[in-house]
């Protein structure tokens, strides 16, 4: 399947901001993150479609997937 | 030294030190202000007039080592919301008043209008001068002007233009240790500084330092203290991108007001995040991480840099960005900061002033994008006081009454800060019950609902989010009486030796025994102090409720509108 994963703060550097990819029909989302090569225990909020997903979720094709570290402000 | 009461009278020009009152003696910041403004200012009272006061306390531990403990509390009833207001800053100026013995400075009364005055406080008390020179300035000039002024390096608290015209949105601000700004932003606080004539504040210890019942303890308390904050992952992305960090993820999950709060995200969202913001400060030789107190170890702040690689702001906080960014589609960043700091220098705060902007722009003053029209209406419209000056500087509620806009984003008078309450919806809980008038810090519901800090709870479905906002506003009350910058939140929700450590802090400073639940009823009774306040004022429970275009206009992506009965929100109170 096809996805949109955008990546945000230092999860961009030395990869990307946003790229369409392809990945098995059975991917989750704790798998994409495992591909990209971003450690789990960094990922703070990940998003399928601008709504929060948990890690063992399987996008659909045409999915926007976002994943942020850790992150907080206000 | 001892804590003691400073006081001023500005209509006899006198001044006294007075013991603390045994009441009083185990509060500091947001719990000393509001319990004094409380106490000693009639509800009813004109928030410009003489019975208004106008109340400074650093926070329990400002003054000591303690990592992020030099937040200062300003109070007063507020002449934007005509509620009791608390607004707190970073800057040095708490931290010396603390050593100056200084538990609060209450600034009562009204000087006559043919003159304007500066107050000195040192460990003896407080000195009242007439002040010429510095009238009509600029806050940059009047911390530049002081530096050369005094000897000595002296915290300055300060309020420019839009404080001596009494705007409702006017700020206090106050001297950082790089001789730059930060501001008790919300609820017009520098008017209330403006009606006491009174244009800024020296603070000068004179070597005077906070004394610690258990030095021991408290360095134990501290170390542990200081690693947890600095351990925690969120405190690493803040000294990282600032708290701009956010502009992505608020518009990922579709809540970024964007256009006057007509949708959800905004397509220019990239330029103005902060993670564009790192890499511009980069380029121009600008400093990433910044601390707005010595102490700090997160560090969220940063010095913004023009093009030319000079000075152009710091401070540079997402609330400001978003307002002037997605809420008035302004897409360029350099926009935006020169925006920032023309409202550092007016002393007026960047969210309500910024929110005034959408409205006008609804409402056809300007084109929404256009920034160099708002800063053109900054320097010739708000700094001059014009009509359409005072307007925009009386607030978001006074543009839309002005012009006849039915989609005013306020509560209480106050404008609504950068997460839209249809997406987020515990911020709804949070906008519509802190007695502050819509504020985001009050009960930063973002964090669960968005971030996954302290759990998480669907931002999307009204569920649990009563009792997530009451909690934190009960936390966040008690905070805000340390003099700890909020942002140590972020380390306490998640971390469980966080917490725990901050009262050994407290315990070791004043050499007493609280424990967790003195804390928990501290955050309660400085919430129900304030309400009480506000319902003597006048207020009762149909002004804790969100404008009605966030009950019937949807928001697009997710098209939710606020769902909250009056009955749910008025639960809020069940404690
Ligand atoms: S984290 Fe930011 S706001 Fe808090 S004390 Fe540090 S610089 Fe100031």
């Amino acid at each position: 399947m096809k996805l949109t994963v955008k990546l945000f703060a230092y999860f961009r550097d030395n990869r990307f901001v946003a790229e369409v990819k392809q990945y098995p029909e059975q991917a989750t989302v704790a798998d994409i993150i495992g591909d990209l090569g971003i450690d789990e225990k960094e990922v703070g909020v990940t998003m399928l479609n601008s709504r929060h997903c948990r890690l063992d979720a399987h996008p659909q094709e045409g999915d926007i997937l976002a994943i942020f570290p850790v992150i907080g402000g206000g | 030294m001892s804590d003691k009461i400073f006081r001023v009278n500005m209509t006899e020009l006198t001044v006294s030190v007075e013991e603390v009152p045994q009441n009083w003696a185990g509060l500091g910041g947001r719990g000393l202000t509001s319990t004094i403004v409380a106490a000693e200012v009639p509800p009813t009272c004109h928030p410009l007039g003489p019975n208004n006061k106008l109340v400074f306390a650093p926070g329990l531990l400002s003054g000591t080592v303690a990592a992020n403990s030099g937040r200062l509390s300003a109070g007063a009833k507020s002449p934007l919301t005509g509620t009791i207001k608390e607004a707190n800053a970073g800057g040095t100026s708490a931290q010396l008043l603390a050593r100056c013995g200084c538990k609060a400075l209450i600034i009562e009364g009204q000087a006559k209008a043919d003159s304007w005055y500066s107050l000195a406080v040192t460990p003896a008390g407080v000195a009242i001068s007439e002040e010429k020179e510095l009238i009509g300035k600029g806050n940059y000039e009047v911390v530049q002007t002081l530096s050369k002024r005094f000897e000595s390096k002296r915290g300055v608290i300060t309020i420019g233009p839009a404080g001596e015209m009494k705007m409702e949105a006017a700020n206090i601000s106050v001297m950082d240790p790089d001789g730059n700004l930060r501001s008790n932003g919300r609820g017009g606080l520098g008017a209330v500084m403006g009606s006491k004539r009174v244009k800024f504040i020296s603070v000068d210890p004179q070597g005077g330092k906070v004394t610690i019942a258990d030095p021991e303890a408290f360095k134990q308390a501290n170390r542990a203290f200081a690693k947890a904050l600095v351990d925690n992952p969120v405190s690493q992305t803040l000294g990282t991108y600032g708290t701009n960090v956010l502009v992505n993820v608020i518009n990922e999950a579709g809540g970024l007001p964007t256009r006057n709060f007509t949708s959800g995200q905004f397509e220019g969202h990239d330029k103005i995040s902060g993670e564009t913001m790192h890499d511009l400060i980069e380029e121009r030789g600008g400093v990433v991480k910044h601390n707005c107190h010595a102490g700090c170890v997160i560090q969220c702040s940063q010095i913004y840099n023009d093009a030319n690689k000079q000075y152009k702001t710091s401070g540079f906080e997402y609330e400001s960005i978003w307002a002037l960014g997605a809420d008035c589609c302004v897409e360029d960043l350099d926009d935006i900061a020169e925006a920032d700091r023309l409202m550092d220098d007016l002393g007026i705060d960047s969210i309500e002033t910024s929110v005034a902007m959408g409205v006008a722009m609804e409402a056809g003053v300007l084109p929404f994008g256009d920034g160099p029209g708002v800063c053109r209406i900054l320097r010739e419209e708000v700094a001059k006081g014009t009509a359409l000056g005072r307007i925009i500087g009386n607030g978001a509620g006074s543009v839309g009454r002005a012009f006849g806009v039915t989609r005013v984003p306020v509560v209480k008078n106050q404008a609504i800060p950068a997460y839209d309450p249809r997406t987020v919806k515990g911020m709804a809980i949070t906008y519509a019950t802190t007695p502050m008038g819509a504020d985001h810090t009050a009960g930063y519901a973002v964090a669960t609902n968005i971030l996954n800090v302290g759990g998480s709870v669907d931002p999307l479905s009204k569920d649990g989010q009563v009792e997530l906002s009451r909690n934190l506003q009960i936390a966040t009350a008690a905070i805000d009486s340390t003099g700890m910058c909020l942002f140590i939140a972020f380390a306490a929700l998640d971390d469980p030796n966080c917490l725990p450590r901050l009262i050994d802090l407290i315990n070791a400073r004043f050499g007493i025994n609280l424990t967790g639940d003195d804390v928990t009823n501290l955050g309660k009774t400085i919430l129900k102090t304030e309400r009480a306040f506000n319902q003597a004022a006048g207020f009762n429970n149909a002004d804790d409720r969100l404008p009605e275009f966030f009950y019937n206009e949807p928001l697009p992506p997710h098209n939710l509108v606020v769902d909250f009965t009056g009955e749910e929100i008025d639960s809020f109170w069940n404690f």
